[in-house]
């Protein structure tokens, strides 16, 4: 056992984890945070998707201990206007992609802040619009088998829009 | 009787039905509030872990736990050898529907036998989950091979004719097809294949399953809450209303979570066995271990016509799998009965058993992969003839049922395609194939007709009023994001006249009066006549109370005459309000219930078939590009009318459709299970290797829907779950087949099929 310390949503969590235990299910089995989804827990479907030092990583592929001290943000944590955007667009269905969609966006449009280059914008093209084909991309890790892709898109476009992303 | 609701269609658009609500249930799902299966905390739970037989067929003749059992954390492993009995599923009957659920025949830990690789041959408890899986790899079965038949294509031949049944004929002759295709003036024939496909909800199925003494909880995820709680009492030898399952929110099913598979049963086993509350989350391999998926098919498509273009002959036959232990004969040919006006039709559907766990119904079994046959059938007939292909279907449109002769409840294909083709620039299509461009990409544009039938099942609801104004309407039926909670309550507030804020609906748990499963896209209808139901005897009961005040303003008044609005009936513009009636009657509360019974369920059912054929059709456009050098092909437009009757909510009804239009784009270009031909084991079960549509596959998609009742269903509504994924494959081919001149005939239409 390993004691590690996390803030999660603001709060300090102290807990003893085995070093195989995954960050993702550290958050669900031990602290109860059912935001965050397993959908494949192999990286494939992005329903973990969490914050973590404000990057959006796939929880289910890291282990809780690589994240001692680190400052860990699940759905339960966040309030920000895509949430809002997600029930007006019908961002979707059944709603289990939808926290990992949901921190996945917030992530991206940190990333793409940053300047971060994408299959779509090669590094060091310089400015460039957030268009719906960059948001489609960068958001491709995230799979929503109810197909709500459109509305989601809608959310994100709507949101990126009022904060006046470059 | 037979209920026509013409009366109620006349108001089909309410304050409420038809517009775009938001979903009641947004906040909890954005915020991560709503619970699903495997979410719910118990004191002292445990976890469990399924060990996967690694052979097709065969006998046990020994499970090693003892290494799994020294791992520290384990309870215990259960096996054959050890595990409490599990009484066997009962037959399938059609007086107790709830006989359907059972995944497969397969009594789990109660057999030795193993009928698929990927059978559960042990359960390991432990008191964390990744104990669970770590011990579990540490089982080692050991048995004795018996010879399998796992290659679908090696076993085609020995197909034998599908047995139909009460609601659905596996075969169909009409004149004299095969003649009449050998003297068509024009005619194709082609064999298509499509493979085995996965529903792959995001949420893998999950049990969280609790026993007290004789009592069991059940949180599952669940299309089907009623007749699991009723498969769970007779497989484990428990009275009925002991058992409660939960299912309030289900991450997706797509039919996956229509039947109880082993999962399920194992999770309620190991709690038995333990003593413990368990929880047993599949991993997404254990998911395509575990729940079947659709069958994979072969499909002869023949068509003859006359020189103009009207079919003499069609011929639709198909070969689909079952597992030796279970499954049903995919419904190939069922769309194609309704389909087009012929003189001469031969329909026929085979299948072959073998040794591969159960298929099951995945989004409009039968309709979705026999649409894609025949759809892309009838294109390559419009390029024989050299018509458009929207003129060849609009020639063949027919006035009854071409098989059955019975009256076409509302069809309107032909107003649908009128404005698809106004909407997409049809127009602008050259027909020539590979000539149209866009830059370096080929184009081209396809359309393919969807066709999906519409059911009711029997639902029981109730509806309640308080003095206060609130409504609560309760039905044991799920919200699997269909937008179910919404709507009901809607409908509802419609039907009262009363704000939505101040309808509740309560769902999720069977504990509540039976609900509908979610399937055949009948779960909107029939609940939805449940609520109709039930709010007119709560209206009647209302009106009752006030005519026996003196004085009121409702005496005399009928109950048709009744107008219910801003929270009172009223008519002639007099009346009373809720809190008036109540007040006056001493009342705190009114409440009322429908219910419906299972045999006059069945009769109506027979009755209405041999009346009408009901369906939700469309029409779908597809534009492509494909590029000429790899090959790879590009969905960029899309556009679905669909005719299906009422919406009641634009904007779910919108998401639905699309939905079914994205899953419709994988099967076309991406999706396919894999299977080892030599031992049947799944080779690519993982989100990793099965390709479903992400968001860079996926275009703007333009969803439209006449929006005109039904008068044969509730409110004039249709299920829309369905219909459109199908069509949609054929679309995506025939558009691939104008933008390239290639015609490819087996799913999914990868670049290798399209190069050389």
């Amino acid at each position: 056992m390993t004691q590690i310390r996390m803030n999660v949503n603001g709060s300090v969590e102290s807990l003893d984890v085995e070093p195989w235990v995954s960050l993702l299910d550290a958050l669900r089995e031990r602290l109860g945070l059912t935001g965050p989804k397993k959908g494949c827990d192999q990286g494939a479907c992005g329903a973990c998707t969490v914050l973590a030092d404000g990057l959006r990583i796939n929880a289910c592929l890291a282990l809780a201990v690589q994240y001692d001290g680190s400052e860990i943000t699940t759905i339960e944590g966040v309030a920000h206007p895509l949430q809002e955007a997600f029930v007006r667009h019908d961002g979707f269905q059944c709603g289990y992609c939808t926290p990992g969609q949901l921190c996945s966006a917030i992530g991206m449009l940190a990333e793409y802040e940053a300047g971060m280059p994408s299959a779509v914008t090669p590094p060091g093209a310089g400015a460039y619009e957030l268009s719906e084909s960059e948001v489609r991309e960068r958001m491709s890790g995230n799979l929503c088998r109810c197909g709500a892709y459109n509305g989601i898109l809608d959310a994100i476009m709507d949101v990126a829009g009022e904060e006046g992303t470059r | 009787m037979s209920t026509t609701y013409a009366d109620k269609t006349a108001s089909a658009t309410g304050k409420y039905v038809g517009r775009a609500v938001d979903r009641v249930d947004g906040p909890a799902k954005t915020t991560g509030e709503a619970r699903f299966a495997a979410e719910y905390p118990y004191p002292g739970l445990a976890y469990a872990a399924l060990v996967h037989a690694t052979i097709p067929r065969g006998r046990l003749t020994a499970v090693d736990t003892a290494a799994a059992l020294a791992v520290r954390g384990v309870i215990d492993v259960l096996t054959h050898e050890n595990a409490p009995p599990m009484k066997p599923a009962p037959k399938v009957s059609f007086l107790d529907l709830s006989t359907l659920v059972s995944g497969t025949p397969v009594n789990y830990l109660a057999t030795d036998e193993v009928h698929w690789n990927g059978q559960p041959v042990a359960v390991v408890v432990a008191e964390t989950p990744e104990t669970a899986r770590y011990a579990a790899s540490l089982v080692r079965p050991a048995y004795e091979e018996l010879p399998a038949a796992v290659d679908f294509a090696a076993e085609e031949g020995n197909a034998v004719p599908q047995k139909g049944n009460l609601i659905s004929e596996a075969a169909a002759d009409k004149g004299d097809a095969p003649a009449a295709l050998a003297t068509a003036a024009h005619s194709v024939d082609l064999t298509f294949s499509t493979p085995p496909h996965h529903h792959n909800a995001i949420e893998p199925h999950a049990t969280t399953a609790v026993w007290d003494g004789d009592r069991l909880t059940v949180h599952e995820a669940a299309q089907n809450i009623a007749w699991t709680r009723r498969h769970l009492a007779q497989r484990f030898g428990v009275p009925e209303k002991g058992v409660r399952v939960l299912s309030p929110y289900v991450g997706g099913g797509f039919g996956g979570k229509g039947s109880v598979w082993a999962g399920t049963l194992l999770a309620v086993l190991a709690a038995r066995a333990t003593g413990r509350p368990v929880r047993l989350a599949l991993t997404r391999e254990g998911v395509y271990h575990t729940v079947g998926g659709r069958t994979p098919s072969t499909q002869r498509v023949a068509l003859g016509s006359d020189a103009d273009g009207r079919l003499t002959a069609l011929i639709h036959t198909s070969v689909s799998r079952t597992g030796r232990a279970g499954g049903m004969g995919e419904p190939i040919t069922a769309g194609t009965r309704h389909l087009y006006a012929s003189p001469n039709i031969h329909l026929r559907q085979n299948v072959v058993q073998l040794d591969l766990l159960a298929n099951t119904f995945m989004r409009a079994p039968g309709e979705s992969i026999g649409t894609f046959a025949v759809e892309s059938a009838m294109d390559e007939l419009a390029c024989e003839l050299g018509l458009d292909p929207i003129e060849l279907r609009l020639r063949n449109e027919p006035d009854r049922d071409p098989v059955g002769g019975q009256r076409l409840a509302h069809r309107r294909l032909r107003e649908a395609y009128a404005l698809g083709a106004e909407r997409f620039g049809w127009s602008t299509r050259d027909p020539r194939p590979g000539v149209m461009r866009d830059g370096r990409w080929l184009v081209g544009m396809g359309v393919a007709t969807a066709y999906h039938p519409s059911m009711r099942m029997p639902a029981n609801v109730t509806v309640r009023l308080g003095a206060d104004g609130t409504v609560v309407v309760r039905c044991g039926l799920q919200e699997m994001g269909m937008g179910t909670a919404t709507v009901q309550a809607q409908i509802a507030a419609d039907e009262l006249g009363v704000p939505l804020e101040s309808v509740r609906f309560e769902y999720g748990d069977s504990d509540l009066p039976s609900g509908p499963g979610a399937g055949g896209s009948a779960q909107t209808a029939s609940a939805a006549a449940g609520v109709l139901d039930a709010c007119d005897k709560l209206r009647r009961t209302l009106l009752g109370l006030a005519r026996r005040v003196p004085g009121s303003p409702l005496r005399g008044v009928r109950p048709e005459d009744l107008e219910a609005r801003d929270g009172g009936l009223y008519h002639a513009g007099r009346g009373q309000t809720y809190a008036e009636i109540l007040a006056a009657a001493g009342r705190g509360h009114v409440e009322a219930e429908s219910r419906a019974g299972m045999l006059g369920f069945m009769v109506r059912t027979l009755r209405e078939r041999r009346q009408w054929v009901r369906a939700a059709t469309g029409a779908q456009f597809c534009e492509v590009r494909v590029d000429p050098d790899t090959m790879e092909v590009r969905v960029s437009r899309w556009l679905g009318v669909f005719d299906v009757g009422t919406v009641i909510n634009a904007r779910t009804a919108a998401s639905q459709l699309r939905g079914g239009i994205v899953m419709g784009i994988g099967m076309a270009l991406s999706e396919q299970t894999l299977i080892d031909h030599r031992d049947g084991r799944i080779v690519n079960a993982s989100l990793s290797e099965y390709h479903v549509p992400v968001h860079a596959d996926i275009p703007r998609i333009d969803v439209q829907w006449l929006n005109e009742p039904d008068s044969t269903m509730p409110l004039g509504l249709r299920g829309i779950g369905e219909v459109s994924i199908t069509g949609a494959a054929a679309a995506v081919a025939n558009a691939v087949r104008h933008a390239t001149g290639r015609r490819v005939l087996d799913l999914p239409i990868t670049l290798d099929k399209l190069m050389g």
